[in-house]
């Protein structure tokens, strides 16, 4: 399977039907996916959706219950690992302590026997601006340099299909928007196939051409970051890339392009070919920054939705936006995210506005209102706080 | 004195007493472990020394001896007993390597195999110190029975002319390398299971992403991170098999062949009273044991691990 030669570009990778068990748990649950040559492709979703274990199966650490994989069109699915045209940047990078940082970049060069493996290596450092670390230990690293250090060890043998698993969860954000240029240029560089797996909904969308959210062991949605944000088709989608506000409602007509959904009342129109379900009762949304606020009743306009009045219970600014929760009664908070085009917040806590938005950034969604998660509104501060420290918990217990 | 006190440095008056007084009660906590090193460790090692330089009391009992400076004691022991030396070096090389071979998979086992399963791990690490539980020596003897002319396995190997019909197992080199290697594996396995249950299975992962196979990572990245407890393992069983002189003596599993250095310094402390003789032999076999394992550490590089 590895020749002695470089992966001449990278190579398609294929999941056919895969299912992993373990003892007490189903971790992946019928995937397929197929991602094309040269592309980077992001896999996201939160702690435990079963992304980490497809990207240990993709390189061989793990073997499937059932399923086939396929890189370049090839059956590797009995491959041993160390025989599979695949790097992987690890998590926790997994640098060798009793190397150098130079024998650590030429250690898979000399396992497969490539001429001039201190020279590549070298190059490889210089790609990732570290060569004139080349002699320190790993441990004398900072995170991210040791980062970039895990990156070349992977670049260098041009895999077919470089894996990389949440290789800058441990960075912090400065840093981390900076190996995410890094990486992109790289991508773009040496043209490998990239799989990319993070809980990152803002790294997925910012790197990947594709995108492909995980949820429970299966895969929710894919596609393009742009599309996945804008018509997202599960209420999952709809809340882990970004926020949305979700009205359940039934379908009460139909009036041209859109159909009409009764909201406690309000009659909403969404536009058909942006929903997943054209009867019975359905889930729609619209994301917070489509929102407008108002102070005065706006006037009626066609391909216009508005709701309202409502009370403004909370207002938080951040810069380049402001939050604003406003409590329409019959209705749960409402999120509206307002670029600062004035100075300061145009509504006061406690002001009485309405919210409206074009017909056309309404989307609907496929779950089974019956079944669909509820979502309470997650804007105000306490339960961000909430999020991010089970997040983090989270985080904390799978590493 | 590379107290902590004294590098911190922080600003502030209070500093200037501070760091006195702490070293000064590190000191006071110091002084049992220094007045026992002194008493039990210098003491006897300054005796131990000058005792080598004695001459015999002329005209006097065996075991008189009188203070001197007789450097040639030292020639004298080495001229007369240097097979023992080599047999002493060699025999606890030889059981270090066996014992080394046979603990390191164990060790791994235990480790890293049984992770999952803490009670396998708990019942194997009790096996591993059981015999601690039985004396020494009585285990030695135990042996001495087990591998006597009568057994079955000596009448087996001799039936299939492993060894000669009128050779015997006991009072062999082998059977004197058996019992250095029983005896010292757990000092083997223990230090090397401490270091191997530490190792971080995701380096082993990443050899095989980078195309190692189980055998290079083996070498390559399990073997060197596993360095500190086989330096260990290997200096707790060297040491103590260099000077031992239970096993190879004529009463337990060896004879007078395989006599080691530990047995002629036991006959001349205890047989022929001959004090600056035994003193001298094992002021020697201390000072190679030194020199060897200063070597060894050298070599072998451990400060640069982890």
């Amino acid at each position: 399977m590895v020749g002695s030669a470089f992966a001449e570009a990278g190579a398609d990778l294929e999941l056919v039907g895969i299912h992993k068990r373990f003892p007490g748990f189903t971790a992946i649950e019928d995937l397929d996916l197929r991602i094309p040559a040269g592309s980077f492709f992001a896999l996201l979703g939160p702690s435990g959706c079963g992304k980490t274990t497809t990207l240990r199966l993709v390189a061989g650490l793990e073997q499937p219950t059932s399923g086939r994989i396929l890189i370049g069109g090839k059956d590797v699915t009995d491959v041993k690992s160390f025989k599979r045209p695949v790097n992987t940047v690890f998590q926790s990078y997994a640098l060798f302590p009793h190397m150098s940082v130079l024998e650590n970049v030429a250690f898979g060069l000399r396992r497969r026997g490539i001429s001039d493996p201190v020279g590549k290596a070298h190059e490889a450092l210089q790609l990732v601006e570290l060569d004139h670390l080349a002699a320190r230990r790993p441990q004398q690293l900072s995170g991210g340099q040791q980062q970039r250090v895990a990156l070349a060890r992977a670049v260098v043998n041009r895999p077919a299909l470089l894996l990389l698993d949440e290789p800058l969860g441990a960075l912090d954000l400065k840093l981390r928007r900076q190996m995410q240029l890094e990486l992109k240029s790289i991508q773009d560089d040496v043209g490998l196939t990239f799989l990319h797996v993070t809980h990152d909904q803002e790294e997925a969308m910012t790197m990947a051409d594709t995108v492909a959210v995980m949820n429970k062991g299966a895969i929710e949605q894919m596609g393009a970051p742009e599309e996945l944000y804008e018509l997202p088709r599960t209420a999952f989608v709809a809340n882990f890339l970004g926020q949305s506000n979700l009205f359940t409602g039934p379908v009460i007509s139909s009036k041209g392009e859109s159909m009409v959904v009764d909201i406690s009342g309000v009659k909403i129109e969404v536009p058909k070919d942006r929903s997943q379900r054209h009867n019975g009762e359905v889930t729609i949304g619209v994301r917070p920054e489509k929102l407008s606020v108002h102070s005065e009743a706006p006037a009626k306009a066609a391909g216009v939705n508005v709701l309202g009045p409502g009370r403004v219970t909370d207002v938080s600014f951040s810069g380049v936006s402001t939050q604003y929760l406003v409590a329409v009664p019959g209705l749960g908070p409402i999120t509206v995210f307002s670029q600062n085009m004035v100075f300061g917040p145009i509504a006061n806590l406690g002001a009485e506005v309405w919210v409206s938005w074009t017909v056309d950034h309404g989307f609907g969604l496929a779950d089974d209102p019956g079944d669909a998660p509820r979502f309470a509104s997650d804007t105000n501060t306490a339960t961000i706080a909430t999020q991010t420290r089970n997040e983090l918990l989270a985080e904390i217990g799978e590493g | 004195m590379a107290f902590a006190a004294f590098g911190s440095g922080g600003p502030g008056a209070a500093v200037d007493q501070a760091p006195r007084r702490r070293s000064w009660v590190a000191l006071v906590l110091l002084l049992p472990g220094l007045a026992y090193l002194a008493l039990f460790f210098l003491t006897p090692f300054v005796s131990l020394i000058l005792t080598s330089l004695q001459t015999p009391v002329e005209f006097g009992d065996v075991g008189q001896f009188q203070q001197a400076f007789k450097i040639e004691n030292y020639a004298l022991v080495v001229q007369q007993y240097w097979p023992h030396f080599l047999r002493a070096f060699g025999y606890a090389l030889a059981a270090t390597f066996f014992a080394l071979v046979i603990s390191y998979p164990l060790a791994y086992f235990i480790g890293v195999k049984a992770r999952p399963w803490p009670l396998i791990q708990a019942l194997m690490l009790t096996l591993v110190i059981a015999p601690f539980f039985i004396s020494f020596l009585l285990r030695t003897l135990a042996w001495k029975a087990l591998m006597s002319d009568e057994t079955p396995v000596v009448q087996a190997l001799k039936a299939l002319s492993i060894i000669p019909s009128d050779g015997h197992l006991t009072g062999t080199a082998f059977s004197v390398i058996f019992g250095l290697t029983y005896n010292f594996i757990p000092f083997m396995t223990l230090p090397l299971y401490t270091t191997l249950e530490r190792l971080d299975t995701r380096y082993l992962e990443a050899g095989s992403d980078l195309y190692a196979a189980p055998a290079t990572t083996f070498w390559r990245v399990t073997v060197p991170l596993s360095m500190p407890g086989v330096v260990s393992g290997t200096l707790l069983t060297f040491i103590p098999a260099a000077g031992d002189y239970i096993n190879a003596s004529a009463s337990f599993l060896g004879s007078a062949q395989t006599q080691m250095v530990g047995n002629v310094i036991e006959t001349n402390f205890l047989g022929l009273l001959d004090y600056p003789a035994a003193s001298a032999l094992s002021v020697l076999l201390m000072g190679i044991i030194l020199l060897l394992v200063g070597l060894y550490v050298k070599r072998s590089g451990t400060e640069d691990l982890l």
